[in-house]
């Protein structure tokens, strides 16, 4: 296994100076009872290299990276740094040593400010005043603009990343592991990134990106390690290789490609949403303003934007979760349904798939033929005369499982033990199941693996083909341009016009996700008036 | 003149116990945990600082007993809450049952007996000037103890580096475990603070307040130092404002039947109770912007190793 592994790995006589890489794993493995996390991994990081840790879900590459950062003690193997052996005792010896790291999740904190939440990641040995001057040296130097004295629940996502990664760089690392960061970016905030990026290198700094947006990869790294299962399959120069091959190699066998199929109709308005406007349901929450939209039967519309523009507030008032005032402002096929309860909309043939699976979309603890019932009970004749019909309900369960190839363990274990991709195939199975007439569904990939995504999206242009309304929102631009009909951007709880795919190019939908307008001159005008 | 310093000194001894638990509790809070033990921690503080003063006829030995009574009570707390990761509002609720049936027993011996009850502050000249004087200047130790300790928790919070980590804690437990602080220890001894402060005020219930113990003579103080602590959106400035005045309505009750106004009594005694219910709905509705709870209040954390 070794030997093997060895010979796949072209860096380890690399054209690089000095004698030992900056960071080395040699074996590393982390054990969770008798799950491998991580089986004998070997990694070797240089200087001024950008090296890529690719994999899908699962594969190991967030325990891996906390293995590094001392969040996590290996169960065997060894760390070297600089060809030392080291044993990590928790992240802030990692940061003595000068291993950094910006979380995919922010580690941050919402209710203190920038300041505060930068000092919380350094070792406290300068004074509060020195540190406020520093950071705003160090914004500066890396164009990396932050006011120290605001609340982060204030700031945007972007504006977040920027605090994770001054305090990382506040440090001087010489090492800086980078967790999916272009994840929540624009594009065009994932650019100016790259140049940061860029300029760590050239500095003499080694950067580990973790991500799986691959023509990024191909575009910034000097070499990848890819995981699948828990261990190393390969580690190669990404510019060589394609974003197909570097996929094999992340999920081991091809992915089938999603296809629309030929002739969609375009028949009645399905869903059609008229001027809503939304107070925030919560503290931190956006503002809903003026939102109209129209879905025909047979059509997908995409939703793109930055989290938290007022996706989720968007849902809630499709899905009844939040009622308006005027029932006319979502009209579920022709019946004005603004003011009627999630039920009563389910009644008419809608059926919604939230962000979040765990929680939201179902209640962890319970079976998966009680999360069927959950949203199947008032449409899908799961209950007669206020009794649970078993037996429909397990078939549903059945069905969803053959429909959509959900793996689990037993007929119908609790929905908290399945992994993320296939809970997801069950819900959206679940909702598709019952032929909705519209589905309004956030995020449907999020965090899902290549395999179950394409399953999930294939599902979403048939349901479409079959002349349902579907409602995509998601962050993945790839995934809105490949099953759209038509694409529009949420910015600060307000809806752009929808573009044609064929029109909507990356940059346009950049522009509109950082709150710039197409037509800079109409919007004036509009100012005017 | 009389009447108004009187008033305000009894103001002021009403509103002590309140303020050194609810400043407690606040630091427990801020940290994430909500501990509503306080009531059980605060009568077995009572009884042990009763305890301690009358075997040993010091106010002071009285008073590091209760703090000590207190502090154990919340280690139990921990234990079961941090430790153990059970559920924070049942075991502070069993806290609190345990605590009660605790002092009973404890305090089963002393009952009737009388002890000399903390000496108030003279300083010749100053405490004689009139009616600020003995306000200023003619206190018991508890009361000077409580502004510090207030001040000393607003100095801790917002001046320190542990206070700013201790607030992250409360905030997000995730990040601050991410970031390797080790939240479990934290927490532990914000735990153990909020329990030495509620024995204090316990112990000072009998040792300066009335010179016996009673069962039950905490009467429901606790669960008052927790609304305040609400009350006070997590602000040490703002509990020293809700405590004094939750003081100023017990005292005005009394004195206002001794005026013969004529409303019912029980009606007069539920006041602060009422004021602590109109308070709290008060707050919910005008709160807007920033959250003002720790945002990991109450939440279980269990690190992953």
């Amino acid at each position: 296994m070794q030997a093997h592994q060895r010979m796949l790995d072209p860096t380890s006589k690399g054209p690089h100076s000095g004698e030992f890489p900056l960071l080395q794993t040699a074996g590393l493995t982390k054990r969770y009872g008798d799950f491998l996390a991580n089986d004998s991994i070997d990694i070797d990081v240089w200087p001024k290299e950008i090296h890529a840790l690719l994999g899908e879900n699962g594969a190991g590459k967030s325990t891996l990276v906390k293995a590094i950062y001392g969040l996590i003690q290996p169960s065997a193997g060894e760390i070297r740094w600089q060809g030392e052996r080291i044993n990590l005792s928790g992240p802030s010896d990692a940061r003595r040593r000068g291993i950094g790291m910006v979380f995919q999740h922010f580690s941050l904190f919402d209710n203190l400010t920038v300041a505060e939440n930068v000092a919380l990641g350094l070792d406290g040995r300068e004074s509060f005043k020195d540190m406020s001057a520093r950071l705003e040296q160090v914004s500066k130097t890396y164009g990396l603009p932050l006011d120290p004295r605001r609340e982060v629940w204030q700031l945007s996502v972007g504006e977040r990343q920027r605090i994770e990664i001054v305090r990382a760089l506040m440090q001087d690392p010489k090492f800086l592991i980078l967790d999916e960061p272009t994840a929540v970016l624009t594009p065009q905030e994932a650019d100016q990134l790259f140049i940061v990026l860029e300029r760590l290198k050239a500095e003499g700094r080694a950067i580990l990106y973790i991500s799986h947006k691959l023509e990024e990869v191909k575009r910034l790294c000097d070499t990848a390690t890819i995981l699948r299962g828990g261990r190393k399959v390969a580690t190669c120069n990404p510019r060589l290789e394609t974003a197909a091959s570097l996929a094999r190699m992340m999920v081991g066998s091809e992915i089938k490609e999603v296809k629309a199929a030929s002739a969609r109709k375009s028949t009645v308005p399905r869903l059609v949403v008229n001027d809503l406007s939304l107070a925030p349901g919560e503290a931190h929450g956006v503002r809903l303003k003026h939102i109209s939209f129209e879905l025909k039967g047979g059509e997908i519309l995409g939703i793109a934007g930055v989290a938290g523009n007022g996706q989720d507030e968007l849902f809630a008032a499709l899905s009844g979760e939040r009622l308006s005032k005027d029932p006319g402002t979502v009209v579920i096929e022709g019946i004005a349904a603004g003011h009627l309860s999630i039920t009563q909309r389910r009644k008419l043939g809608a059926a919604f798939v939230p962000e979040e699976r765990l929680g939201h979309g179902t209640a962890p603890r319970m079976k998966l033929s009680e999360n069927a019932l959950l949203t199947g009970h008032a449409a899908s004749g799961m209950v007669h005369r206020g009794f649970i019909d078993n037996a429909a309900t397990l078939k549903t369960v059945d069905r969803a499982t053959e429909t959509f190839d959900v793996r689990k363990a037993k007929r119908d274990p609790e929905a908290a033990s399945l992994s993320g991709g296939n809970l997801q195939k069950f819900i959206v199975g679940r909702e598709i199941l019952r032929n909705p007439a519209v589905l309004v569904v956030s995020q449907p990939t999020w965090g899902v693996d290549a395999g179950a995504a394409a399953v999930i999206r294939q599902a979403l242009l048939d349901l479409a083909t079959a002349g349902a309304a579907v409602l995509v929102t998601s962050q993945d631009l790839d995934e809105l341009t490949e099953i759209a009909d038509r694409i529009a951007v949420m910015f600060h709880g307000k809806l752009s016009a929808p573009l044609a795919v064929s029109e909507a190019s990356r940059e346009k939908l950049g522009l509109l996700m950082g709150g710039s307008s197409l037509e800079p001159r109409e919007a004036a005008h509009a100012v005017g008036a | 003149m009389e009447l108004v310093e009187a008033i305000i000194l009894a103001v002021l001894a009403a509103s002590t116990p309140l303020l050194i638990a609810a400043t407690g509790e606040l630091v427990t809070e801020r940290s994430g945990v909500l501990n509503l033990g306080v009531e059980g921690m605060m009568i077995v503080g009572a009884a042990c600082g009763f305890a301690g003063a009358w075997l040993t006829g010091s106010i002071l030995i009285g008073a590091l007993f209760g703090i000590v009574a207190g502090t154990m009570m919340s280690l139990i707390f921990a234990l079961m809450a941090l430790g153990l990761a059970v559920n924070q509002v049942a075991t502070g609720l069993a806290l609190t049952i345990l605590g009660v049936g605790l002092s009973g027993l404890i305090g089963a011996g002393f009952v009737g007996e009388r002890i000399t009850p903390a000496v108030h502050l003279f300083i010749p000249g100053l405490t004689d000037i009139p009616l600020v004087g003995r306000v200023l200047f003619g206190e018991d130790g508890f009361v000077y103890v409580s502004i510090a300790l207030v001040v000393g928790v607003w100095w801790f919070l917002y001046r320190t580096r542990a206070g700013l980590v201790l607030r992250a804690c409360g905030d997000n437990h995730v990040s601050a475990h991410a970031l390797g602080y080790p939240v479990l220890r934290i927490r532990t001894f914000a735990v153990m603070f909020g329990g030495a402060c509620a024995g204090l005020a316990g112990a000072y219930l009998p040792l300066a307040y009335t010179p016996f113990f009673i069962p039950g003579m905490t009467a429901g103080r606790g669960w008052i130092a927790l609304a305040l602590v609400v009350f006070s959106s997590w602000r040490p400035g703002r509990l020293v404002v809700g405590a004094y005045l939750f003081g100023a309505v017990t005292i005005l009750q009394l004195h206002a039947q001794g005026w013969g106004v004529g409303i019912p009594s029980q009606f007069m005694s539920a006041l602060p109770y009422l004021a602590t219910v109109i308070v709290l709905v008060l707050l919910s509705r005008a709160r807007s912007g920033g959250s003002t709870a720790p945002a990991a209040l109450g939440t279980v954390f269990v690190p992953d190793r």
